[in-house]
């Protein structure tokens, strides 16, 4: 991305950004795609309170931008995968969404969403369905930005996804999964990549065709351990 | 006795003459008769054998091999010393090696007319014949036989007690008991010179000891040498909880008593294998070296063979050396498969659930014919959508696919390691070859143009699977191997012995 580093690792309080709704799962009626149903808070996934989120123990990374879902095919195979994925958002060519920007896909204006996760994935069907919104042939994005202590050399992202994803570190697809599967710790690893020192962007889309759908994402160091010593935060508006 | 003692030269004389036979197992020149353990020194392997004047064989990578003349060329007066002929005889056989401290120990036997016999010791700084520092010095006789007692004191087996450095010398031959005595690590002679040898086999030769978690393990040769395709040769070997003994079978018997569970006969195109050695590789690559009586592919000589060292419940096992073949691929670390990251096809061609045996027939008709066998997925049927150029390299649950089978064979003039030579790994039915990039990750190239990037070594691991490792990384001196980070990544890293990153099972298809 063309954001520069200083712009991106200067933190936001999300609290303050966050829209009138004051819980994830209070989202105005009118906005819901589904019958306007209250639905139960999503049970994993809660509102961002403080300024950044460490990588958790095992070095996940728990703080993502989620877009509402996009409606798409739901095939699976990589190229179908692709076309899906670049059709209507070229993600490198972007600029870095905030908590609570909103995008029109065709007729459809979707919203972005800050969320963190109490698990090691992210389960995108808590997300959706919190929201009313559509969980199968559904294409979901993912922002997240990264903060390195340092300048950190052959590290790896490593992905798991239900189903299929794509993944982009500052700007450069880094890894992707295809056809039909479930979200295994480090399914889908990078090559050796550097990350710099402050702030990363990690984008990632996920295609699910139908049931349950989530990601996991980590840093692995030059042994293939778990980084543990970055942040997650979400971009300043 | 004299017949053996003719058996084992003429041996040695038709396998010096056999230099350009067929090559099938290792390369160039491997005719030899019971070669000493493997021993490397700078990046060389060494082994010694039974001959005039101890004949020498070198080879720079493990998998070609030279002669290179005799060890008592370096001796001071050529041949065996004085004292170890008075004890013995003027013959030299059956040598065995060891590197204790900045010292070569050589121990060889010196038979006169048996079981008159002889051990003797040669010591060296260096095995490198072009060092200013090469000589070997006599050490005298370390044991004997006096041609009455029950033991012949030749083919000697020399061993290092990994677990306190101790040093010990096995010896003898059919003639009464294999014996076992204690040496001094400084000297190479005996520690205590005055103590009787500890009988620890009988009916057997060719013994030496290796040790593995808490047990030291003693392997003979049973069986007749010397007669070609009609020798009977084997490997046996017992366990004990002391290098002293008792040695026992996996039956329970003494090798005292005869016993011996059997660790490799006869097999593929080789008769009569003995004399093992052990060739420890580091980072838990064991392979031992044995000779054949008869390589049936060179006209019935003897030869030198380096095979993979496996461990199955306690006990030694002889692998067998990588062969030419197509196969799948897998990860010990994921159960994935190594595949070019091209979009499978489903073998036979996409299609839905079918019927699950259809409906039944109606009352009184025929049965339908079984449905028609699929025949296996060809890289002819499935390639047109393909990349012309490189292709990436993933992991992927096996399928059968065309793009997860891999023609990995054998490469002639192309070096090795020991034991084999350097394989080429393909998409099967295709020229489209496994590659290490500069950036130690793995492609797949357009064909296969022999760079070193390009040629892989195979070695079998103690518990079955494989390390697969370029022989060269572009823009990189160190040796990696073929690795899983996660499920579906496949990479090169630094070999880890006590990992299943780098462990491979290579599958028929």
């Amino acid at each position: 991305m063309n954001m520069s580093p200083r712009m991106l690792v200067r933190l936001l309080l999300v609290a303050a950004l966050w829209p009138a709704a004051s819980a994830f799962s209070q989202l105005p009626a009118a906005r819901q795609e589904g019958p306007a149903v209250p639905r139960p808070p999503a049970p994993s996934l809660t509102r961002p309170v403080t300024p950044a989120k460490p990588t958790g123990a095992d070095g996940f990374i728990q703080r993502w931008l989620l877009l509402e879902p996009i409606r798409v095919p739901g095939q699976l195979t990589e190229a179908a995968v692709r076309s899906a994925v670049e059709k209507d958002f070229p993600v490198t060519a972007t600029p870095l969404p905030h908590d609570g920007d909103t995008l029109k896909v065709g007729e459809t204006e979707l919203k972005w969403h800050a969320v963190d996760t109490l698990n090691y994935n992210v389960n995108l069907y808590h997300f959706a369905y919190a929201l009313n919104k559509p969980t199968t042939n559904v294409l979901f994005w993912a922002v997240t930005v990264v903060n390195a202590p340092r300048e950190m050399s052959g590290v790896r992202l490593a992905i798991g996804s239900n189903a299929a994803s794509v993944w982009w570190v500052n700007g450069s697809e880094a890894t992707a999964l295809y056809n039909d599967r479930q979200a295994v710790i480090d399914d889908g690893v990078s090559k050796r990549l550097t990350l710099k020192q402050g702030a990363n962007v990690i984008r990632a889309a996920i295609v699910n065709a139908g049931g349950a759908t989530d990601f996991c994402a980590r840093f692995l160091d030059a042994n293939d351990q778990p980084i543990k010593t970055l942040t997650a935060t979400l971009a300043e508006r | 006795m004299t017949q053996h003692l003719a058996s084992r030269i003429f041996v040695a004389v038709a396998a010096a003459c056999a230099l350009a036979a067929p090559l099938v197992a290792l390369d160039g020149q491997p005719g030899l008769h019971d070669p000493s353990t493997v021993i490397a020194e700078n990046g060389k392997y060494y082994v010694y054998a039974t001959g005039n004047g101890l004949p020498m064989s070198i080879s720079d990578d493990g998998w070609t091999w030279r002669r290179a003349g005799g060890v008592m060329q370096a001796v001071p007066g050529g041949k065996p010393g004085a004292d170890v002929i008075a004890r013995g005889g003027n013959n030299s056989w059956a040598p065995d090696v060891i590197r204790v401290a900045d010292k070569y120990f050589l121990y060889y036997a010196a038979p006169g007319t048996q079981p008159k016999a002889a051990v003797g010791l040669l010591v060296g700084k260096t095995l490198d014949p072009n060092s200013p520092d090469y000589k070997w010095e006599d050490g005298g006789p370390v044991v004997w036989s006096d041609g009455v007692e029950d033991s012949n004191a030749i083919d000697p087996g020399v061993f290092r007690d990994p677990t306190n450095g101790t040093l010990w010398l096995t010896y003898g031959s059919y003639f009464g008991y294999i014996r076992l005595v204690e040496l001094n690590p400084k000297t190479g002679k005996r520690l205590y010179p005055d103590r009787k040898p500890v009988n620890v086999a009988i009916n057997s030769e060719a013994s030496i000891m290796i040790a593995r978690d808490g047990w030291y393990y003693l392997l003979v040769t049973h069986g007749s040498c010397c007669a070609g395709a009609n020798s009977s040769y084997n490997i046996r070997m017992g366990r004990a909880k002391k290098v002293t003994g008792p040695f026992l079978d996996n039956m329970g018997i003494d090798m005292l008593q005869g016993g011996g569970k059997l660790f490799l006969g006869s097999g593929d195109r080789y008769v009569g294998p003995g004399h093992f050695g052990l060739l420890d590789l580091g980072d838990g690559v064991q392979k031992f070296s044995c000779h054949y009586e008869a390589d049936l592919d060179r006209g019935g000589i003897s030869v030198l063979d380096i095979r993979p060292l496996l461990w199955r419940d306690g006990w030694p096992v002889a692998g067998e050396n990588f062969k030419t073949g197509t196969y799948e691929i897998e990860s010990a670390r994921t159960g994935t498969a190594l595949e070019m990251a091209v979009q499978g096809v489903p073998v036979g061609g996409a299609r839905g659930r079918g019927g699950r045996g259809g409906p039944p027939p109606a009352p009184g008709a025929a049965p339908p014919p079984p449905p028609a066998p699929i025949p296996a997925q060809e890289a002819s049927q499935v390639s047109s959508n393909w990349p012309s150029g490189a292709a990436a390299v993933r992991l992927s649950p096996y399928m059968l696919q065309a793009q997860q089978k891999w023609a990995i064979t054998a490469l002639a003039d192309a070096g090795g390691y020991p034991g084999s030579p350097f394989f080429r790994i393909t998409i099967a039915g295709t020229d489209r070859a496994l590659a290490a990039t500069p950036d130690g990750e793995l492609a797949v190239l357009p064909a296969f143009t022999g760079a070193p990037e390009q040629l892989w070594r195979i070695d079998q691991l103690a518990d079955g699977t494989y390390r697969v490792m370029p022989k060269a990384v572009p823009n990189s001196k160190e040796q990696l191997a073929l690795s899983a980070v996660g499920s579906s990544m496949p990479t090169l890293a630094r070999f880890t012995p006590d990992s299943d990153r780098q462990r491979w099972n290579l599958r028929k298809p």
